[in-house]
């Protein structure tokens, strides 16, 4: 079998808040194209390690980070990195639906504009890609005009999701999407997730196993801030090699 | 591509019809081996049970990671159950038919009685019918037609019986039938179980269209009750 191509890298990730060490040495790889899902109970450090892959912990004061973390072979932590150029390659989608206050259309195209792209066929071909994709073109495409906020939670989270994929990123992480959402809503995010897969990058940290044995090909299981197993997901979910993992998946603890 | 469990299904349903073909071709074969004496044909049969086997081994793979993976429920879970019950009916299928084809390799050049041998091809046919038509059921999620394809199974039964009754016969009028006609009793218990295999699938059939749990077998059914 060909070896999959791995984007993102990471080895001996440690994050402390000030003196409390939220992770302990995380070493885990991701395939192109592929979807893993982090796994784990609250507080296990699965958050603060997706939050780690885009730089977005940066933003916390008393917070250091250790360790490695690649993208294409380059260090993220790099001094020279410009994080505004990091995150457009890793783009984040967070578990309350976060539209800005304006259009759809202007909510799309957000980060173009702040790339400086004026050209209005540019951004109306952007807009229209980045919703189908997001699966909700459809839904929206006869009033792009109206506010972001009008729309249900469901149709809110997936412009978010396309405001991400304007800007064409490589990777893209998703915190809880879909926790905030009614079953029918989340089942669409997740078909639209299986549809993004063949273009880009996907991690997402999920409370929802069942979502995470749906979706994924791997899967990472932490608990208080290791990285416990990491395996295929149907290995994960019918064969785990740890007895952690497999009282967490049956919901013996957590 | 996509991975979506409507996918993973369909193509479940795919390759465990697929299995459905392969054990019933493995039947027609050894009882057209055993009737016409084609040690030849008796090997392919038994060298081609493992891909019988395989496809089972596949299929309960990809059973229990579906319902790990994707939690079924209600008709989903049916398809699931089904293909999984129904596959291992097939596999057995597929031993009986190794079993007529060694049958055939042990057999040749002994002693032949031809009326018997032909009431065999009969029941043959008839099985393989069966077999055919069980799984013609499960294509079509036809619990109707699944009912009435178990009840072929007395016909079966009576021609098994008639084969048994004219073996022993021919064992008691000489001894040099013995080899010949013990071997036809085997062939014709083979293919009873055949059939009854086939009215487990048609079982499973009225489970997948209904959620039913039925018994359609009539092996509860004494002679004296038919008669």
């Amino acid at each position: 079998m060909v070896e999959a191509e791995k984007v993102l890298t990471s080895s001996d990730v440690h994050l402390f808040y000030g003196k409390k060490e939220a992770l302990k040495g995380v070493n885990l790889d991701f395939n192109k194209n592929e979807i893993t899902a982090l796994i784990g109970p609250s507080g296990c450090g699965k958050s603060t390690y997706l939050r780690c892959l885009n730089r977005m912990n940066d933003l916390i004061p008393d917070v250091t980070i250790t360790g490695n973390i690649a993208l294409n072979g380059k260090n993220i932590y790099a001094p020279n990195i410009d994080t505004v150029e990091l995150r457009k390659q890793v783009g984040m989608v967070f578990q309350q639906p976060n539209p800005f206050p304006f259009s759809i259309y202007d909510n799309v195209v957000y980060g173009l504009r702040l790339a400086g792209i004026k050209d209005k066929a540019t951004l109306d071909e952007a807009v229209e890609t980045s919703l189908r994709n997001a699966a909700v073109w459809d839904t929206v495409k006869d009033k792009l005009n109206d506010s972001a906020l009008s729309l249900s939670g469901g149709q809110q989270q997936r412009v978010c999701i396309a405001r991400v994929l304007a800007v064409k990123p490589d990777i893209i992480l998703l915190d809880e999407p879909t926790s905030a959402l009614d079953p029918i809503s989340s089942s669409q995010i997740e078909n639209m997730l299986l549809t993004l897969k063949d273009k880009y990058t996907i991690i997402i940290v999920t409370h929802n196993m069942q979502q995470a044995s749906r979706v994924s090909e791997k899967t990472a299981f932490f608990l208080n801030g290791e990285l416990i197993e990491f395996n295929d997901t149907k290995n994960i979910f019918l064969n785990p090699r740890e007895k952690q993992t497999e009282d967490y998946i049956s919901g013996k603890f957590g | 591509m996509r991975n979506t469990f409507e996918e993973q299904l369909n193509n479940l349903h795919l390759r465990f019809s697929e299995m459905g073909m392969m054990a019933s071709e493995a039947i027609m074969k050894s009882v057209k081996a055993y009737v016409n004496h084609d040690k030849a044909l008796a090997k392919e049969v038994i060298e081609n049970d493992r891909f019988i086997n395989k496809r089972e081994v596949d299929l309960e793979k990809k059973s229990f990671e579906m319902i790990a993976l994707q939690q079924p429920v209600t008709s989903d879970l049916r398809m699931v159950v089904t293909v999984l019950k129904a596959s291992s009916d097939l596999e057995r299928m597929g031993d009986h038919a190794v079993s007529i084809a060694q049958e055939t390799i042990r057999v040749k050049g002994k002693t032949r009685i031809p009326e018997i041998e032909k009431d065999i091809a009969d029941m043959g046919d008839l099985s393989t019918g069966i077999v055919e038509d069980s799984l013609e059921a499960y294509l079509k999620e036809d619990s109707d037609m699944a009912r009435e394809v178990a009840d072929q199974d007395g016909d079966i039964h009576r021609e098994g019986k008639q084969i048994n009754d004219a073996s022993i016969k021919a064992m008691q009028e000489s001894v040099d039938n013995v080899l010949s006609g013990s071997s036809y009793m085997l062939v014709e218990s083979y293919l009873e179980r055949v059939s009854d295999y086939a009215t487990n699938i048609c079982e499973w059939v009225v489970y997948l269209n209904t959620g039913h749990v039925v018994e359609l077998s009539q092996k509860h059914v004494t002679d004296d009750d038919n008669e």
